[in-house]
């Protein structure tokens, strides 16, 4: 098994005309991830890569059994989008979108605190179950199946993580990409609890960055729940205080959120912390 | 973004809070003027800088004739403040607020910001104002009221009576109070604040309320909706460097090291910063090219680097997924060639069209050093800047 998708997850595709949307539609299709529709107000009735595109999400579910969408809607739409695709109930979104302003993802959150969607994202890469299917950005061709979970604040650190795996022979059970934004739908805390229940997975990668406090929050749940072994990395370790590095998320305030504190609650929870993000392949290799 | 006092000040006015009677002016400008338009006895003359801690930088004067006002003001304007919050540079000064001196009975901190681990905005307040409020956080956290704040709802009456209750306010009426904090969470709202902080908030000796001190910062994310901020940006007082790098939509920050960093996406370039930091070495900035740049973008990432004087090499780090290695490397043929400038680079690539961009970058006849994988990389680079 893998978690939250699989081979037979139906995927939605919201921004599906859009320049980064119809890219990343083919990509997805390529890939072999059952993308069965897609969605842009004002387009429905039109083909894209062979697949019908509907004005609303609500029109597409009325005719597809959709487990997924995936969202390229632009930063100023995207709320809406989020809540359009949870008021339809659809069980999954893996929002993609970068630069959603931080009281609309408030407004998104207290939206969904009564429904039983799940949200990953914004501003990640997306989510992968490798040879199975992939709802995302991420480069398929990188991923190989296997028993390494791994959850992840970034993007491209995440590919290389992946690739020193793959390059080591071995593989990835899902790879989820929680977003780089202050406010995300799915923290590390809930991808752990799913890995420490995945058969398949048998190490669990965490790859966290400075600002917040989700990897002090998943160190306190690792010590409690998890009983595979966990490798941590953080990104930051000389990053300046006050400063936004690329991340909206990703700041030092005042002293809390810095990768110091991290690497900390994570060694205190017993997670093996790589300081050098070059030896994440050989880390996991030894486990 | 980061709003100076006096700018934060004139958006709490449009909310009917009360801040002191003041005017801010630039180097040339009157403050003498402003102290007699006023029309008060004492005036508080006040450095404007995007950091905390001025008042033991020197940057709060008091002053009680016009003439006063502006010496002191003179005195502040174009010179350095340094404060614990910023480098030993200090900030320059470029604009004084001069305000008339409230008369305070009692100072109290007051806050709204978004609290990541519960999502959703909080009021915090303390019965202690005007100090740092980091370090009564840490030595005295039950002097900090927090409250959760429903983004639908606002505000309740009930919280309104339980944040007076626990500051130990009496005497003043709640209503009062409780119409201050609901039109703080409408600024806050309305304006897209990541921070509304009054610091001190404070009762006056004839039992109003008023925002001695005010520090608004608004979510980039948001300024797209906000027009009327536009003119703010201006005011940012950011290096000339980060200037450029907003315009073509890179993510830039300048640091004191001497290897300058290209890579895409923000978690691998903090990454490749910490990696070159292990291997010995310093990096000059923090710079993310975005996840899927153009020629173009590369082109003016790779300027930015080279105008800075301190960097002795370049480390550039790829994993294009969309990203295309081959635009990367024909970036940087392109601009080796219009700078004409011969300092190292040394290139690590990985993804996307990796192979003809290793061709690009080995027929190009400019010395170019490619690493295999990042530790590699990293090794040579700082081998290199030495």
């Amino acid at each position: 098994m893998s978690i939250i998708i699989h081979e037979n997850t139906k995927v939605l595709c919201q921004g599906i005309t859009g320049q980064a949307g119809s890219f990343h539609a083919g990509q997805m299709l390529e890939y072999g991830t059952k993308l069965v529709a897609g969605v842009t107000p004002g387009k429905g009735g039109t083909m894209k890569h062979g697949v019908p595109v509907f004005n609303s999400v609500r029109d597409a579910v009325t005719q597809f059994k959709i487990n997924a969408s995936v969202i390229y809607v632009p930063a100023p739409f995207a709320a809406d989008a989020i809540m359009e695709a949870a008021e339809a109930g659809i069980e999954l979104i893996v929002c993609i979108t970068e630069g959603i302003p931080t009281l609309d993802m408030v407004k998104v959150k207290e939206y969904l605190f009564h429904r039983k969607t799940r949200l990953i994202g914004p501003n990640c890469p997306g989510i992968i179950t490798p040879n199975a299917c992939k709802i995302g950005i991420m480069p398929g061709y990188i991923h190989r199946p296997g028993h390494v979970g791994i959850v992840s604040r970034s993007g491209t650190l995440t590919y290389e993580a992946v690739w020193q795996i793959s390059q080591k022979g071995m593989g990835q059970s899902t790879c989820v990409g929680i977003g780089g934004d202050p406010i995300v739908g799915t923290d590390f805390v809930d991808v752990l609890r799913l890995f420490q229940k995945d058969d398949e997975t048998k190490v669990i990668v965490l790859i966290g960055e400075i600002g917040g406090g989700a990897e002090e929050e998943a160190a306190e749940m690792i010590k409690r729940e998890i009983t595979k072994p966990v490798i941590g990395f953080i990104a930051g370790m000389t990053a300046p205080h006050g400063k936004r590095m690329g991340h909206a998320g990703a700041i030092i305030a005042g002293n809390r959120g810095t990768a110091a504190s991290k690497i900390e609650a994570l060694k205190n929870a017993g997670v093996t912390i790589v300081d050098n993000p070059a030896d994440i392949g050989d880390t996991v290799a030894k486990v | 973004m980061k709003l100076y006092e006096f700018q934060s000040k004139s958006i709490l006015r449009t909310k009917n809070i009360r801040v002191p009677r003041g005017k801010a002016i630039a180097q040339g400008d009157d403050a003498s003027g402003v102290f007699q338009e006023i029309g008060c006895s004492r005036c508080a003359v006040k450095a404007q800088i995007l950091a905390g801690g001025r008042g033991k930088g020197g940057g709060i004067r008091f002053a009680s004739t016009p003439e006063e006002a502006g010496a002191y003001a003179a005195a502040m304007l174009g010179t350095r403040i340094t404060t614990r919050q910023t480098d030993q540079k200090g900030i320059e000064v470029k604009h004084v607020l001069v305000e008339e001196a409230i008369s305070i009975k009692r100072e109290l901190y007051l806050a709204i910001l978004v609290d990541r681990s519960l999502r959703s905005p909080v009021l915090i307040a303390s019965a202690e104002g005007g100090v740092d409020i980091e370090e009564t956080a840490k030595k005295a956290p039950d002097k900090i009221v927090k409250e959760p704040v429903d983004i639908c709802f606002g505000i309740h009456p009930f919280q309104v009576r339980r944040v007076l209750t626990k500051l130990n306010i009496s005497g003043i009426p709640s209503a009062k109070i409780h119409n201050l904090l609901v039109n703080l969470f409408h600024v806050f709202i309305d304006s897209d604040c990541s921070l509304l902080e009054i610091n001190p908030f404070v009762i006056t000796a004839d039992d109003e309320v008023c925002a001695l001190d005010a520090k608004i910062d608004i979510d980039d994310n948001a300024l797209y909706r906000h027009p009327e901020y536009k003119q703010f940006i201006h005011d940012q007082d950011l290096p000339p460097a980060e200037v450029v790098a907003r315009k073509y939509g890179l993510s830039y920050i300048s640091l004191d090291g001497n290897i300058g960093c290209l890579v895409n996406g923000a978690g691998l370039a903090m990454a490749s910063m910490d990696i070159i930091k292990l291997h010995g070495g310093k990096p000059a900035n923090f710079l993310d090219v975005g996840g899927d740049a153009s020629l173009e973008q590369v082109v003016q990432a790779l300027k930015i680097i080279l105008t800075d004087p301190k960097v002795k090499a370049v480390f550039i780090n790829i994993f294009g997924g969309i990203m295309k290695c081959d635009t990367i490397a024909s970036g940087i043929i392109q601009t080796l060639k219009e700078t004409g400038i011969h300092i190292p680079f040394v290139v690590r690539l990985e993804g996307t069209n990796v192979d003809s961009a290793r061709k690009l970058l080995d027929d190009s006849g400019l010395g170019i050093i490619s690493a295999k994988d990042m530790k590699e990389a990293a090794r040579l680079v700082v081998k290199v800047s030495e």
